[in-house]
C-alpha cells in the first residue's frame, strides 16, 4: 500500500466515525444545553476536518509526529473537548464522552498506522541502499577431501560393518611367518614368485606383500574359539616399477569370515551384497576357478560391467565382465595352522585391490594419480553419491 | 607357451575352434592370457631371379623376384641375398609384428615393391645381433613359389600363452599335462607318445656306478646311449621348438628340450667319455667351484646340490651343467640323467646364481616320478630314431621316492556343503571321469586316487571339491547369505582413532593424501627430529625408495612441492600412516602441512595460514578427543623447523608431537607443519557430562600488562589463574601490542577476565579486591607493570 492509498483509507475511516445526531430528542432533552451541544459537535467536526486536511498533506515521519503532538498532545484540541463536557447532564456526558473516546482512539490508530508506514518506508529505503552484487564470487568455505582410495575404502567398510564385520589393522613390517608360511606358502614355494617381496631382514622380516597376514593374526588372536568376521584395508608392497598399471605400494582390502558350514555360495552372496551397494543393484557376480595357496577352492570374482551392462566397452575390454577380487574357501591347512580345527570350522577369504576398484569406479587410467596428489584433481571427490545406489 | 599343433599329438582337437577352446580352458581355471596365431597376410614364397648392386649404395641390391603372379622389383640390404634362392617376400599391404606395414616406396631413388624377410622380422626369432647378421631366411628348393611361406616352414600354429603366476603346479606348462587339462574340459582321452626302442646287450651298469649322498635327491635315473650322430634336428622338432620360442641347436640338445616340453621333466645329457665311470650326487661344499656351460665360473654353497664324477662337480643339479662334460659336436656316447631334486634347494640355488632357466623353474615347481621315468624312455626313443643312437640295456637308479598314491575319501554331501550347491552323484562321477581320476564307491563314500601328475592336489575335501566344482561349472553356484549370528561390526583399535581424526581433519578443511612409505636418503635426513634410526632395505629397487620413513613430513613436503610447481598455492593436506624404526617398532602418525590461504576469497580479505591457525587445528583435534586442559604447547627448537616459530605439543606433560614453520633453509615459503603420534592419543578420557550454565551474572574486568618480551602469555595466564582462584572462570587475550610508547624489549598483553559464582550474585566490591590482588601478583611475579594506569 502506498502513501496515497493509506491516506485514502484512513480518511475514509475517519469519515465513518459514528456521529451524534443533534436531532435526537433523547439526547437533547435539556433544551438549555442544546445549543452548547451543537457547538461542541461542530467543534469536533471541525477538529476532524482539520485533522483530515493535515493528514492529506503529510509526507514523512516528522510531519506525522507533529500532527500527533498537535492533536493528541496534552493541550491539543481533543483533550480540550473533554474539559468542555463538564456542564452536560449524565446521559449527555455518557453519549458525548463515548463520541470523543471513539474519535480519539480512531485518530490515535490512524496516526499509528502512519507511523508504522513511515517506519517501514525508512527501513525499505535503508535496505534499498544496501543492495549487493550477488554474482560476485563466494568466499570459499572448504572442507577437506578424502583421498580417492580412502573414499572407496570407507564405502566398502560401511557395507561390511553393516554385515557384522570388524575393520581391523595389521603391521606393514611383517614376519615372513604370517605373510607366507602360515598362509600355506612355505619358504622356497613357487607361489612366492608372483609376489616379489621387499625383504628387510634375511627371509624373516619383510614389507607385507599382501594383507592376508592379518587373517592369520586375527585367527591367532581368537584362539580357535570365536567365529570371525573382519576386513582389513591396508598398504602392501611389491617389487614393481611404478608406471601407469604398476605400483610398488598399493592397497588391498582383505576379508575373512570363519564360522560353521560356510560355502562358496555364501561367499558369492556376500560379494553380491558389496558390489550391488558399491556399483548398482543390477550388477551380477560370476566366479571363475583360480589358484591361491591359502584358499581352496579358489576363485576370481568378476562382476558384470557397470558401465555397459554387459554389452561390451573399454572398461570391460569388450567382455562384459570385470575382475575385481580373488577369493575362496579358507584352506584347511591355514585354519589348522592358526588354531582352528578344519573339521569344526570353515570360512571364506577375499581380497579386493583398492586401486583397481577406484580406477574402475572413477575411470582413472594411471595408478600414479593416487600417490602424486595433485590438489586440483581431488576436489571432484568431495562429493557423496547418494542417488546412485539403493 | 603351449603349441596347439603339438598338443594334437596327444589329443584330438582337430574339430575345435582354438579361440573358443581357450575361453573354455580359462573358464575352468587355467588362464590362457593370450592366443597367438603365426599368421601373416600377404606373405609369399618368391625366387630371386636377378640381383644387381644398387648404383647409389655399397650394400643395397636390386632384386627381381618371381612370386608366380608377377615379377617384383625389391631393394634388399641383406648380405646373403643372391640370384637363384627362394625367399620369404612380404608384399605391400603386409603388416609384420611390431605393426610394421609394408608399402611400395623408393629406396635411394630405386622403386621397391615389398621386402625380403628374415625370421626375426616375422617374429619367429628374437631380434638379436646374431640373427640380424644372418640376414634373410633362405628357403629350401622344394618351397613352392607363390605359396604361403609359413605353411612351408610348418610354423602356422596357434600358441596359448598361460599366466605363469597362477599357482597350480607345473602340470599345465608342458604339452602332455596341458593335454590332460583339455581332455578334462572336452571330456576326451589322452594318448601318450611312443616310448619304445631297442636295447643292446651291453648294460649301463657295466659302465657306471651311481651313488647318492644327499637326501635332496630322492629319485635319480640314468641311461646310456652310444654312437650318437650329432646333426640338425628333423623339421618337426625344429618347428615345434621354434613355435614355443626355443632355438633349435642340434638333434641331441633339441631332443632333451623336446622331451622337457612334452613331459615337464628336464633332462641332462653328459658326454660319457669326459664324465668317466662314476656319478656321485651330493651336497656341494662351500666355495667349491664349477665352470658352467656358459663358460662362467660359479662358486657353490653347501646348500646346493651337485652331480660329480666322484671327485669334481660336473653339473649344478637342476640348474646348469658343467663345461667339462658338455655334449659337443664330436660327442659319441651320452649319459642321460632324469631325476628329481629338492625343489626348494633348486629354487634357492638358481636364484642365488641368477640362473633361472626353463629347467630350473620346472625342478623348482616339483616333478612327478612317473614322468621322470617316461621322459628318459622317450629320450631314448627319439635318440634312437633321430640320432641313430644305440641304447644300452639297464638303468642306473636311485629311488627313495614315496610311490604310495594319494587318495581322498568323501561323501557327496561334503562337496555340496563346501560349494553350497547340490550336485547329483552321477555328475560327480562324470567330473571325476573327465579328470581321469580313478575312484571307487563304498557305501556312498567316494574313494578317489589322485594321479601322480597332479602334485597340486592334497588329500582333502577342499581340493577335490575344487576339481569337481570347476568342471561342473562355477557359474552354477548360487548366492546365499552365510548362516551366522547377528553381530555389530565396528572399527577396532587404532583404526577407530584414525577414522575419527581423519573425519575431523577433513571437516577442518584439510585434504587427505597418501604417499609412499619408502623414501630416499635425502628425505630421511629431514624432519628426523625424533632421532629414530631408519630401516634401510637391503635390496631396494632404487635409492629413491630404499628407506622406511620415520616421519610423514618429508613426504608431505614433497606433495607441497609437487603442487607448488603446478601453481597451486593454498595447500592444506594431511596424512595418517604408520612409521617403523630400526627395531620394527610401529607407530601411527598424524601429520599435516598448511600453507597459503585457509579461507579464500578472490576479491576481498582471505584468512591466511599462520602458526596460530595450525595451533588452532591442533587444539580442535585434542579438544575433540576429550583432552581439554590436559595439553600444552612449549616453545622448542625442533630440528628443521624455524627456531623462533616451533613448539612441542605436550599431553599430560609428555611430548606427543611438534608444530611450527618449516625452516627457511628447507623451504623458503611460509609453510607450517605438525606431526602428532596417534598412539599417544589413545589414552582414556572422561565421559561427556552436561554442565548447567551459572544462573548468576558474571562480572568482566579488563587489564593490560606491560612485560618483558621474553615473558610468554602462558606465564602471565598462569599467574592470573592461580591468584584468581575459583571465582575466575575465564581468561582471554584480547590485544597484543609492541611499538610506540613501549620500550624496545617490551610488549603489552591485554586480558579480559570473567568472574562468576554458580551459587550467588557476586558483588562489585569483592571482585575489585580480587582483581587488584591478581594485578599485584602479576606485577611482582613477572615484573610487569599495569598499562594505562
Amino acid at each position: 500500500m502506498n502513501l496515497e492509498e493509506l491516506k485514502k483509507s484512513m480518511i475514509e475511516k475517519l469519515n465513518n466515525i459514528e456521529q451524534l445526531q443533534t436531532s435526537d430528542e433523547k439526547n437533547l432533552a435539556n433544551e438549555d444545553l442544546k445549543e452548547e451541544v451543537v457547538k461542541q459537535l461542530d467543534k469536533l467536526n471541525s477538529i476532524k476536518n482539520d485533522f483530515i486536511l493535515k493528514l492529506n498533506e503529510v509526507s514523512n515521519m516528522k510531519e506525522i509526529n507533529d500532527i500527533r503532538i498537535e492533536f493528541l498532545g496534552k493541550k491539543g484540541p481533543i483533550t480540550e473537548l473533554y474539559s468542555l463536557i463538564g456542564s452536560f447532564d449524565n446521559e449527555q456526558k455518557k453519549q458525548f464522552g463515548k463520541l470523543i473516546n471513539n474519535f480519539k482512539s480512531t485518530t490515535t490508530n490512524v496516526i499509528e498506522q502512519f507511523i508504522k508506514y513511515f517506519k517501514e518506508e525508512e527501513i525499505n529505503q535503508k535496505l534499498a541502499s544496501e543492495q549487493i552484487d550477488i554474482s560476485l564470487p563466494a568466499t570459499k568455505v572448504s572442507v577437506g577431501v578424502p583421498h580417492v582410495l580412502e573414499k572407496l575404502i570407507e564405502e566398502i567398510e560401511e557395507i561390511f560393518i553393516s554385515m557384522g564385520y570388524d575393520v581391523v589393522d595389521g603391521p606393514e613390517v611383517e614376519k615372513d611367518l604370517y605373510n607366507f608360511e602360515m598362509l600355506n606358502i612355505p619358504k622356497g614355494h613357487p607361489a612366492r614368485d608372483a609376489q616379489d617381496t621387499f625383504y628387510i631382514e634375511g627371509e624373516e622380516i619383510l614389507l607385507r606383500s599382501q594383507t592376508s597376514p592379518v587373517q592369520v593374526r586375527t585367527m591367532l588372536k581368537s584362539l580357535g574359539k570365536e567365529p570371525i568376521r573382519m576386513i582389513c584395508p591396508g598398504k602392501t608392497y611389491r617389487r614393481d616399477d611404478d608406471d601407469a598399471t604398476h605400483s610398488h605400494q598399493f592397497v588391498q582390502i582383505e576379508g575373512l569370515l570363519v564360522d560353521k558350514d560356510i560355502s562358496l555360495s555364501d561367499l558369492k552372496g556376500t560379494i553380491d551384497n558389496v558390489v550391488k551397494k558399491l556399483f548398482s543393484e543390477d550388477i551380477k557376480t560370476r566366479f571363475r576357478p583360480s589358484y591361491y595357496q591359502f584358499t581352496e577352492p579358489s576363485v576370481e570374482v568378476d562382476i558384470s560391467c557397470f558401465n555397459c551392462k554387459g554389452k561390451g566397452c573399454n572398461i570391460c575390454k569388450n567382455t562384459g565382465w570385470i575382475t575385481i577380487a580373488g577369493a575362496g574357501i579358507v584352506h584347511p591347512n591355514v585354519l589348522s595352522m592358526s588354531g582352528y580345527d578344519p573339521k569344526v570350522w570353515s570360512g571364506f577369504a577375499f581380497g579386493f585391490g583398492a586401486e583397481r576398484m577406484a580406477m574402475l569406479k572413477y575411470d582413472i587410467n594411471d595408478l600414479r594419480v593416487f600417490y602424486n596428489t595433485d590438489l586440483r584433481e581431488i576436489k571432484i571427490f568431495d562429493r557423496k553419491e547418494l542417488n546412485n545406489n539403493d | 607357451m603351449i603349441s596347439l599343433e603339438w598338443v594334437k599329438d596327444y589329443i584330438d582337437i582337430s574339430d575345435e575352434d582354438l579361440y573358443e577352446l581357450a575361453v573354455k580352458i580359462t573358464e575352468t581355471g587355467i588362464n590362457v592370457e593370450k592366443v597367438i596365431t603365426n599368421k601373416i597376410d600377404n606373405l609369399v614364397v618368391g625366387k630371386v631371379i636377378k640381383c644387381i648392386p644398387h648404383p647409389d649404395s655399397d650394400h643395397l641390391k636390386i632384386c627381381q623376384v618371381d612370386i608366380k603372379s608377377e615379377v617384383l622389383q625389391i631393394v634388399c640390404g641383406a648380405p646373403n641375398v643372391k640370384e637363384g634362392i627362394k625367399v620369404i617376400v612380404a608384399l605391400p599391404g603386409a603388416v609384420l609384428p611390431g605393426n610394421f606395414s609394408i608399402k611400395s616406396s623408393k629406396i635411394r631413388g630405386i622403386e621397391s615393391n615389398g621386402m625380403i624377410c628374415a625370421l626375426f622380422e616375422l617374429g619367429l626369432e628374437e631380434k638379436t645381433d646374431e640373427n640380424y647378421a644372418k640376414g634373410i631366411e633362405i628357403l629350401g628348393d622344394n618351397a613352392v613359389i607363390g605359396s604361403d611361406p609359413l605353411v612351408y616352414l610348418g610354423i602356422e600354429d596357434t600358441i596359448y600363452e598361460l599366466d605363469i603366476h597362477k599357482h597350480r603346479n607345473n602340470d599345465c606348462y608342458y604339452h602332455i599335462g596341458f593335454a590332460y587339462e583339455i581332455a578334462a574340459v572336452l571330456n576326451k582321452k589322452v594318448k601318450l607318445p611312443d616310448l619304445s626302442y631297442n636295447e643292446s646287450e651291453d648294460n649301463v651298469n657295466n659302465y657306471f656306478k651311481l651313488e647318492v649322498k644327499t637326501d635332496k635327491c630322492p629319485y635319480y635315473l640314468a641311461k646310456m646311449v652310444t654312437n650318437v650322430e650329432i646333426k640338425e634336428s628333423p623339421d618337426f622338432i625344429k618347428k615345434r621348438l621354434l613355435s614355443v620360442g626355443m632355438r633349435p641347436i642340434n638333434n641331441v640338445v633339441d631332443i632333451s628340450n623336446y622331451v622337457m616340453l612334452e613331459y615337464g621333466q628336464p633332462l641332462h645329457f653328459f658326454d660319457k667319455d669326459t664324465l668317466g665311470d662314476k656319478i656321485l650326487v651330493r651336497d656341494a661344499k662351500n666355495e667349491e667351484k664349477i665352470v658352467t656351460l656358459d663358460g662362467k665360473e660359479r662358486m657353490l654353497k653347501d646348500s646346493d646340490i651337485v652331480i660329480t664324477d666322484g671327485e669334481k662337480p660336473v653339473c649344478i643339479a637342476g640348474v646348469m651343467g658343467g663345461q667339462n662334460t658338455e655334449v659337443i659336436e664330436t660327442t659319441k656316447n651320452i649319459l642321460i640323467e632324469s631325476a628329481i631334486f629338492d625343489s626348494v634347494s633348486i629354487r634357492y640355488t638358481a636364484s642365488r646364481l641368477n640362473l633361472k632357466s626353463e629347467a630350473s623353474i620346472r625342478y623348482g615347481k616339483g616333478l612327478s616320478y612317473e614322468y621322470t621315468n617316461m621322459a628318459i624312455n622317450r629320450a631314448c626313443h627319439l635318440l634312437e630314431k633321430y640320432a641313430n643312437a644305440t641304447i644300452l640295456s639297464g638303468i642306473v637308479s636311485h629311488d627313495k621316492i614315496d610311490k604310495q598314491p594319494k587318495t581322498v575319501e568323501f561323501y557327496p554331501i561334503d562337496v555340496d556343503k563346501m560349494l553350497g550347491i547340490k550336485i547329483d552323484e552321477k555328475d560327480m562321477k562324470r567330473e571325476l571321469e573327465r579328470l581321469d581320476f580313478p575312484y571307487t564307491i563304498d557305501n556312498g563314500k567316494f574313494i578317489v586316487t589322485i594321479p601322480n601328475r597332479r602334485l597340486d592336489i592334497d588329500s582333502n575335501i577342499n581340493d577335490i571339491a575344487e576339481e569337481i566344482g570347476r568342471l561342473y561349472g562355477y557359474q552354477k553356484i548360487v548366492s546365499t547369505q552365510p548362516n551366522v549370528s547377528i553381530r555389530c561390526g565396528k572399527y577396532v583399535g587404532d583404526v577407530k582413532y584414525r577414522k575419527e581424526i581423519s573425519k575431523r581433519l577433513r571437516s577442518l578443511g584439510l585434504n587427505e593424501v597418501k604417499t609412499y612409505t619408502l623414501i630416499s636418503p635425502s628425505m630421511s635426513d629431514i624432519f628426523d627430529y625424533e632421532e629414530k634410526e631408519n630401516i634401510h632395505l637391503p635390496n631396494p629397487m632404487s635409492v629413491d625408495k630404499s628407506i622406511i620413513r620415520t616421519s610423514l613430513l618429508p613426504s608431505l613436503l614433497n606433495v607441497y612441492n609437487y603442487n607448488k610447481t603446478r601453481k597451486v598455492n593454498d595447500i592444506n593436506i594431511y596424512e595418517i600412516a604408520k612409521i617403523y624404526d630400526k627395531n620394527y617398532v610401529e607407530e601411527s602418525k598424524i601429520a599435516f602441512l598448511m600453507s597459503g590461504k585457509y579461507i579464500f576469497n578472490s576479491w576481498k580479505e582471505s584468512i591466511n595460514v599462520d602458526f596460530y591457525l595450525i595451533k588452532g587445528i591442533v587444539e580442535n583435534i585434542l579438544d575433540y578427543l576429550g583432552f581439554k586442559n590436559r595439553y600444552s604447547f612449549i616453545k622448542s627448537d625442533v630440528k628443521d623447523l624455524h627456531p623462533g616459530i616451533s613448539a612441542d605439543i605436550l599431553l599430560d606433560h609428555n611430548r606427543i608431537g611438534i608444530l611450527g614453520r618449516i625452516h627457511p633453509k628447507i623451504c623458503k615459503d611460509e609453510v607450517f607443519v605438525c606431526e602428532i603420534s596417534l598412539n599417544s592419543l589413545m589414552s582414556k578420557v572422561k565421559p561427556i557430562k552436561y554442565k548447567e550454565l551459572s544462573k548468576y551474572p558474571s562480572i568482566n574486568k579488563d587489564v593490560s600488562f606491560i612485560v618483558d618480551k621474553d615473558i610468554t602469555s602462558e606465564q602471565i595466564e598462569k599467574v592470573i589463574k592461580s591468584s584468581g582462584g575459583r571465582l575466575l572462570t575465564n581468561v582471554e587475550v584480547f590485544d597484543v601490542y609492541v611499538g610506540n610508547n613501549l620500550k624496545e624489549n617490551q610488549k603489552s598483553i591485554a586480558y579480559s577476565l570473567t568472574f562468576n559464582d554458580p551459587n550467588r550474585t557476586l558483588n562489585e566490591k569483592e571482585i575489585m579486591i580480587l582483581f587488584n590482588k591478581i594485578i599485584k601478583e602479576v606485577e611482582t611475579k613477572l615484573n610487569a607493570e599495569l598499562r594505562d594506569k
